[in-house]
């Protein structure tokens, strides 16, 4: 064996190596066509301009869900997809496995709600503040309480085992729901806070930007994931990020290196929190209305899938699995009509509902399943945690 | 704070709490067994106990009793109760092995980190609990009342209703049977091996797959034990079910010591007393969060559970 490394032929070549290989200018002229494809996807004529055959008289449009408002829909993407690059610092790059991410949102969309609603609690019956505050003012302090309240959550919890920081923090983000729901104090229980404020901004023809529409606020989610993903990549190459790989490899040969594992844990928490109530308080900027229904568990469950199934570690793959999470099950509902799917069938007299809107679960399940048997690193995988993976598979001789 | 209801309730909210903590105690175990022998939070648990509530339904639907029927007389309950208690049991146990076969068994070939069984794990949660709400047009069902509503006897203060009473018997007798199974079985003896070593396990020649498979239906005829005395308690069962008392019962489990047997036991019958006592104390609604309150305070003075030793290690 030559130890010369051999230029592989460009063909031979995957997508990632190929893109790297591009000059420069070539690299960045395609993020920028990207990115305003990305800003075009809410418009429907960009669909149907793709140039796919079309069936007639279907409505249907590739790609186009059909069955729900796309804007709508590539919004919460949008904010999934923060969710998910939050829980990738946690889970992906410190290797800290928390399941009740969604609290984190939780406390920054009530942290807006509470400040920017006319109707909340603070300015009816307990006088603290004069008038409603701005929405954009509000962020900050959003920000600030969640990542606080993952200081909180992880100084007591993190010198936990992995399994055991697993159920405290489903039980930190149980208990914020359910306090949210039953506490009458702040909060307002299940009746929740109405009139939430929007974000900032009018068009030149004096109508409010953000209002029902949901265009301006994907775009406005699309602005913050860009400006994250640069935040989250700069940190990942820095002293902390390096800190953070050496805790997910071996936590205790880190310490025996000098990195204070402790620290550097709390502060992955802390930064994912922070990502996570910004999610939060884009939502609440849109929904208008945040009651506690929001924020059950299976939406923690949904971020975690997206990041494992997107690729821990690796931000492409938070995103992409963030947009899958949501847009997938979204984008079945509206295909049965166009490829002739039945609604139901008939088994032993009883009628089953088999519509794609009622088995986009099991479908998505089913993905989650057979993605993690062929391909556990994710769809789009960091490379290191995919040798660790490879490594691994190698260790032991499957006894069967 | 209520302290007058919690003391003047007291012996009602012991047995309640008895016997709902029987119930988490017995879906627990299945979290405790896979999870010593296999270091895996089973998430998909949740559905096979949800799967059994809906065979018991069917079961009593076949023999002619629904929500609308007339309560039968005690030997036909018993007699529904026993059948269904089969029934259910072995459908949880079979959909518990079918689980280990779809979405963990390809895993544990390819030696797959713990996070990623995790996901599959999730996953196959979801494929269960909603092809059961397709099949059922995600509606309530209603569960007949077989068991007399009135109660057993009554001496002191202390009332004991039969469902009561039977839950408790019954998940009693099933934790001694299953700890008698695991102590002194040929069986028993290769899931304790297999749970401290799985390798060396399986150079001795205990064979490992088939371990696995077994302590998969163990938890799911467990489970399907529970579900038949929850649908009895409940009178209502629904496809979403599962995740509330799979959370709870895996919550006990963590409390009691996860991988441990009889941590298991002692957790569930634990958190259905605080639960019951606290409920009064605090009102209902707040049931939840003081379960899991407990759970995060126990936790942080003793992060293995109260009794935290593993299967592995339980006495020879």
């Amino acid at each position: 064996m030559t130890t010369e490394t051999v230029k592989k032929q460009r063909w031979k070549l995957n997508l990632r190596d190929r893109f790297q290989d591009l000059p420069k200018p070539a690299r960045i002229a395609a993020m920028v066509v990207f990115v305003v494809l990305l800003y075009l996807l809410p418009t429907k004529a960009f669909y149907e301009n793709l140039g796919f055959p079309i069936p007639v008289g279907s409505g249907y449009l590739p790609f186009y869900t059909t069955g729900s408002d796309m804007a709508g829909v590539l919004f919460q993407c949008g904010y999934y997809i923060l969710l998910a690059l939050g829980l990738n610092v946690v889970l992906g790059y410190a290797g800290l496995l928390d399941l009740g991410f969604f609290g984190f949102f939780a406390v920054g969309a009530y942290t807006v709600a509470l400040l920017t609603s006319p109707e909340s609690k603070l300015i009816t019956e307990y006088n603290w503040l004069e008038s409603p505050w701005p929405w954009l003012v509000t962020v900050p302090i959003a920000i600030a309480l969640a990542m606080l309240s993952g200081v909180l959550l992880g100084w007591p919890t993190l010198r936990l085992r992995g399994d055991y920081l697993a159920i405290v923090t489903l039980g930190f983000a149980e208990i914020i729901r359910i306090v949210a729901k039953n506490q009458d104090w702040i909060l307002n229980g299940d009746r929740g806070i109405p009139s939430v404020g929007h974000p900032p901004g009018t068009w030149p023809d004096g109508e409010a930007i953000f209002d029902l529409e949901f265009t301006p606020y994907y775009w406005l989610v699309l602005t913050v994931i860009i400006a994250v993903i640069f935040l989250i990549r700069n940190l990942a190459n820095s002293r902390v990020g390096r800190a953070w790989v050496a805790i997910r490899e071996d936590e205790d040969a880190a310490e025996l290196m000098g990195v204070p594992t402790f620290k550097f844990k709390l502060w992955a928490f802390a930064i994912g929190a922070a990502i996570g109530g910004l999610s939060g308080s884009l939502w609440a900027g849109q929904a208008n209305f945040v009651n506690s229904n929001t924020f059950s568990l299976e939406n923690s469950i949904l971020v975690l899938a997206a990041v494992l199934l997107g690729g821990a570690g690796s931000i492409g793959g938070a995103i992409l699995g963030g947009f899958i999470v949501i847009y997938l099950p979204e984008w079945l509902r509206s295909v049965g009509d166009v490829f002739g799917w039945p609604t139901q069938v008939e088994i032993a007299g009883i009628h089953i509902d088999v519509s794609p809107t009622s088995l986009r679960f099991v479908i998505f399940g089913a993905l989650l399943i057979v993605v993690m048997i062929y391909r556990p690193q994710g769809l789009w995988p960091n490379r290191r945690r995919a040798a660790e993976l490879k490594d691994r598979q190698k260790e032991v001789a499957p006894v069967e | 704070m209520n302290f007058d209801d919690l003391i003047q309730g007291f012996p009602d909210l012991t047995t309640t709490g008895l016997a709902q903590g029987s119930i988490y105690a017995l879906v627990a175990l299945g979290y405790t067994l896979v999870y010593g022998v296999l270091r895996l939070i089973n998430f998909a648990h949740s559905e096979v106990f949800m799967f059994g509530t809906f065979a018991a339904l069917w079961t009593w639907g076949i023999m002619g009793y629904d929500s609308n029927s007339t309560r039968p007389d005690l030997g036909t309950a018993l007699l529904l109760i026993l059948v269904s208690l089969v029934v259910a049991s072995l459908f949880s146990g079979g959909v518990a092995m079918a689980v280990e076969a779809v979405a963990y068994r390809p895993l544990r070939k390819r030696n797959a980190p713990p996070l990623v069984f995790l996901i599959s794990a999730i996953g196959a949660s979801f494929v269960l609990a909603e092809l059961m709400g397709a099949f059922t047009e995600r509606r309530q069902q209603g569960i007949p009342g077989l068991l007399p509503g009135e109660p057993l006897f009554s001496a002191g203060g202390w009332t004991v209703y039969p469902l009561q009473l039977m839950t408790f018997v019954v998940a009693l007798a099933v934790m001694f049977g299953l700890d008698w199974f695991v102590a002194k079985t040929r069986f028993g003896r290769g899931i304790r091996a297999v749970a401290q070593d799985a390798d060396t396990a399986a150079l001795m020649g205990v064979n490992k797959g088939r371990v696995i498979a077994l302590v998969f239906l163990l938890g799911g005829l467990l489970a399907g034990v529970a579900a038949v005395f929850y649908s009895m308690k409940q009178g209502n069962t629904r496809f979403n079910v599962g995740f509330l008392i799979g959370l709870k019962a895996f919550s006990a489990a963590v409390l009691g010591g996860i991988g441990n047997l009889r941590g298991a036991l002692v957790g569930g019958l634990l958190l259905g007393l605080v639960e019951s006592y606290g409920a009064a104390l605090f009102g209902s609604n707040w049931t939840n969060v003081i379960a899991f309150v407990v759970l995060l305070v126990l936790l942080m003075f003793r992060p293995t559970g109260l009794l935290g030793e593993s299967l592995g290690r339980a006495r020879a």
